[in-house]
């Protein structure tokens, strides 16, 4: 299936509002998520990120705001008549059934004569590399194996959408990236419309097609995992998404000029801020230069850490200014004198 | 293999076995001598107990009366425990506070309670009878279905709590994934929720039928002539058929050794690894109507559970012999507290239980705290059988280990590992001490459980001799279990009967000996007063207990 199946469906959210005591929950939160579409919504713990699922799902009820479904209402619509599938975060796998029972309980549910509801969970299990396990008892599965059961159980009733509540959190290191990347095809393969709940960056850019950021009930920005990393919004942004250091510089129209040291160098720049900005140095966008070269910061190597393809170096620049330099360069020293310099345009500039 | 080579420690086994040779001795040798009692004229005891019609009707009765309690105790326990977890609504509070209420009555005192209230001349029997403009009391409380009442007060508190801890521990996320794959309320009652439950009340309807097996002072107070094994076994021992007692003790203690085994059965496959991301939300009750049903069920369930108490305390306050056809009793006096303060007689049978639920806890709590440190912290050869051993007391009926007791301890002889205690004082603290084991041992087994093992590797690494690993981090880690297993055993040491009407002797009646005394005299006031100062023992024991929860424990 290269086309989304037919029963995937545009998601809706107006004004969604949803209050506990006097901090907001979630806060007049409106999102888009299209037809086919793989969303994430990534947060720090108490974002809100979970409990935006839950009202989707119809398990908590919103405050204000509406919830539209191809542009029906289904705001007041309980969880079982939504058509939606949900991956919770620790699966809620019914232990007393088989593998093949917990996949076909939607089914049951939905009243599909048994032989169907059989075959049709095999096909299910089958998508997710589980086809010898319908007999299996829950408990005897691996971590992963659970979250492909759990991932088989919300596509076999083919859900308008699919929720999923930190899917990838109770696996161990090795697995999560290997369950990630098949997460990530079985999603784009079946074009399902997909939100996720994730406090990980990594997942979220790994498998999203765009990715929302939470914080304190507030959406603050939305968009690709590019645009996100390349053109933060606000500084709480620059600062959740990636590394990167935040550097007081100047706005003059399409250039901004950063003066560390004495030394100004004027780049391109992108992003609204205009007049005394901060401009987002991200580690990838700063390279070692000769130290003769014009425009390059001078700084210590205070720190050093290989990480494999590349080596992380923190650099300490003048007036105490510590950046981040990744680069494939293996044969700086700590302690050494480097010269810094910009290498990729434009540089993102926020609001101080 | 040797014991060494298998790495059992020559220590371990110095504290294993005198502990193993004591429980063998106390608990597992007298049941071993009623059976062979059973056998003393080859098959002619159990042929006499299968003709004799007396026994037949007393085992049928046994079993209807066992039944009926478990259907009663789970249609009240599983839905009250529903309606207290799920649910808000005004009077959940009172209604929580009160529900486990039953089973803080004394077993005696709760019979002597319903006579007060619902028998021939009870203070709710009349009042229907006026009502109702009838010549007689519309009913009697007597046969199986007084039996079956009253045990269905007091043992739907089993199923209600195991249910209630069933429901508490589970996670709720599975009810949402059932909803959310389009499961109806009803279907995912049926098909989710009730199928994880079904260890928790199938655990809790073996524990009623233990109970309702071995009950003894309901058929005792109220059978009206009909027979159960329990007092059936109590008549045949007073007439001197002490082949055909031993016949019955061994058909009840081996139903209920079953029960025991099914209820294990049934434990480890209550092992459904349950996630706890339970967000335990109570649906609050919203609709006008549900909410006026609710509080006024609420009210009733409320009345009728502390109905009892209040009656007992009530009529401490009348005066004896005064009260006859009244609804009410029609004088109140504090005579029969005052009584106590003039004659010391009256003081002795409070005296005697104090005492001797005293020395039976504190051997409980000895002997209980190293066998629960062997089980959980030690390997040794013969660790399932002091599991065994620890359990046994829990499954046979008092009257069966009174039994047992009394045929065993009933004269010196050294040979056979007799010592004569029937007759003295030490006998009803023995009988306290085998039946308060299984309580003590396994609360304190449960907080060493929750102990990481490590600990005890930890402290001797850091040079701590065993004595004080022992006292500084074995001991605090038990506590907790241990008071709380400790409170439960004293509580039913000081207010026991069923043991005790077998075995006592004058010098040493219980509290218990001496209601069933003045209530048999027809001093209901008196009887009533011993009651509420026995209610008061169990409040202080559970006073007690709580301010030592109180100070910091190691958890």
């Amino acid at each position: 299936m290269t086309e989304p199946p037919r029963t995937a469906g545009t998601l809706s959210l107006e004004g969604l509002t949803r209050r506990f005591g006097n901090n907001a929950g979630v806060n007049a939160l409106t999102l888009e998520v299209g037809r086919g579409e793989l969303l994430a919504l990534i947060g720090a713990s108490g974002s809100g990120k979970t409990t935006t699922l839950r009202m989707i799902a119809g398990y908590e009820r919103p405050d204000a705001g509406r919830i539209l479904i191809d542009g029906a209402d289904i705001t007041s619509l309980p969880p079982r008549k939504r058509d939606f599938g949900m991956v919770f975060q620790h699966y809620a796998l019914f232990p007393h059934m088989s593998v093949g029972n917990n996949v076909a309980f939607g089914l049951e549910a939905r009243g599909v004569a048994k032989a169907e509801r059989l075959e049709r969970a095999n096909r299910a299990l089958a998508n997710v590399g589980l086809e010898a396990a319908a007999d299996r008892a829950v408990q005897s599965l691996s971590g992963g194996e659970q979250q492909r059961v759990a991932l088989a159980r919300a596509l076999v009733i083919e859900p308008r959408v699919l929720l999923l509540d930190e899917p990838l959190s109770n696996l161990d290191p090795t697995l999560r990236r290997s369950t990630r990347e098949e997460l990530r095809l079985t999603l784009r393969r079946l074009g399902v419309t997909a939100v996720f709940v994730t406090h990980d960056q990594e997942d979220a850019f790994a498998i999203a097609d765009r990715v929302a950021v939470l914080q304190r009930g507030t959406l603050l920005q939305v968009g690709t995992p590019e645009e996100l990393y390349d053109l933060p919004a606000s500084r709480a942004v620059a600062e959740f998404i990636g590394t990167g250091a935040l550097v007081p510089a100047r706005r003059q129209g399409a250039e901004v000029s950063i003066a560390i040291g004495g030394v100004t160098r004027s780049v391109r720049a992108e992003g609204a801020a205009t007049g005394e900005v901060l401009a987002v140095l991200r580690p990838d966008s700063l390279a070692f230069v000769p130290s003769d070269s014009a425009d390059a910061w001078p700084g210590v190597v205070t720190e050093r850490r290989f990480t494999g393809s590349l080596v992380a170096y923190h650099v300490r620049l003048a007036g105490d200014l510590d950046v981040e330099v990744h680069s494939t360069r293996r044969d700086v020293k700590e302690s050494e004198r480097v010269a810094v310099r910009v290498v990729r345009e434009p540089v993102a500039v926020i609001a101080p | 293999m040797s014991d060494r080579a298998r790495g059992y420690s020559l220590g371990t086994r110095l504290l294993a076995w005198p502990i193993l040779a004591l429980l063998l001795w106390t608990v597992v040798y007298p049941n071993i001598a009623v059976i062979a009692g059973s056998f003393s004229g080859g098959l002619d005891n159990w042929r006499a107990f299968g003709v004799n019609p007396a026994d037949r009707e007393a085992t049928w009765s046994t079993f209807v009366v066992s039944f009926w309690s478990v259907v009663t105790s789970v249609l009240i326990g599983v839905p009250l425990a529903f309606l207290l977890t799920r649910f808000e609504f005004r009077g959940r509070r009172l209604l929580s506070a009160v529900a486990t209420l039953p089973a803080a009555l004394p077993p005696l005192v709760g019979v002597v309670a319903f006579l007060f209230l619902y028998g021939e001349s009870g203070v709710v029997t009349r009042v229907a009878q006026r009502a109702l403009g009838l010549e007689h009391a519309p009913w009697t409380l007597t046969g199986i279905w007084a039996i079956v009442f009253i045990h269905a007060y007091t043992m739907y508190v089993y199923v209600f709590l195991f249910v209630q801890a069933g429901l508490e521990r589970f996670d709720t996320s599975l009810e949402e994934a059932a909803a959310g794959l389009g499961a109806s309320k009803w279907t995912a009652l049926r098909r989710v929720t009730l199928p994880l439950l079904t260890p928790s009340i199938v655990g809790s309807m073996l524990l009623v039928f233990m109970s309702a097996l071995g009950s003894f002072s309901a058929p005792y107070i109220f059978g009206g002539g009909m027979r159960v094994l329990s007092t059936q076994i109590l008549a045949s021992k007073l007439n001197g058929a002490m082949g055909l007692a031993y016949v019955e003790t061994t058909v009840l203690a081996l139903t209920a050794v079953a029960a025991l085994l099914g209820l294990r059965w049934f434990e480890r496959r209550r092992t459904y690894a349950m996630s706890t991301k339970g967000r335990a939300t109570r649906t609050v009750v919203r609709s006008r109507a549900a909410r006026a049903i609710g509080a006024v069920l609420a009210v009733v369930i409320v009345t009728v559970l502390v109905l009892p108490h209040a009656m007992v305390i009530l009529v401490s306050f009348a005066r004896d012999a005064a009260w006859t056809t009244q609804v009410l009793p029609p004088e109140y006096t504090l005579d029969n507290f005052r009584q106590l303060g003039r004659d010391a007689q009256l003081w002795v049978p409070i005296k005697n239980s104090v005492l001797m639920s005293l020395i039976a806890t504190g051997a409980n709590v000895v002997v209980c705290f190293v066998a629960a440190y062997l089980i959980v912290l030690r390997k040794f050869r013969g660790k399932r059988l002091l599991e065994l051993l620890i359990s046994i007391p829990w499954a046979i009926p008092a009257t069966a280990i009174a039994l047992g007791l009394a045929s065993t301890f009933d004269r010196n002889d050294p040979a056979t590992l007799r010592v004569l205690l029937v007759g003295t004082f030490w006998i009803l603290p023995l009988a306290y001490f085998v039946r308060g084991i299984p309580l003590v041992a396994s609360a304190a087994e449960g907080s060493l459980k929750q102990m990481d093992p490590s600990l005890e590797d930890a402290a001797r690494g850091l040079g701590a001799s065993w004595w004080m690993t022992m006292r500084r981090v074995i001991l605090p880690a038990a506590r907790p279990g241990l008071v709380a297993g400790a409170m439960l055993a004293a509580i039913a040491a000081v207010g026991e009967f069923v043991a005790s009407v077998v075995l006592y002797t004058h010098a040493n009646r219980p509290i218990s000996m001496e209601i069933l005394a003045q209530f048999r005299n027809l001093a209901f006031g008196t009887a009533a007063a011993y009651s509420v100062l026995l209610i008061v023992l169990v409040l202080l024991i559970t006073g007690v207990a709580r301010l030592s929860e109180r100070r910091p424990a190691v958890s």
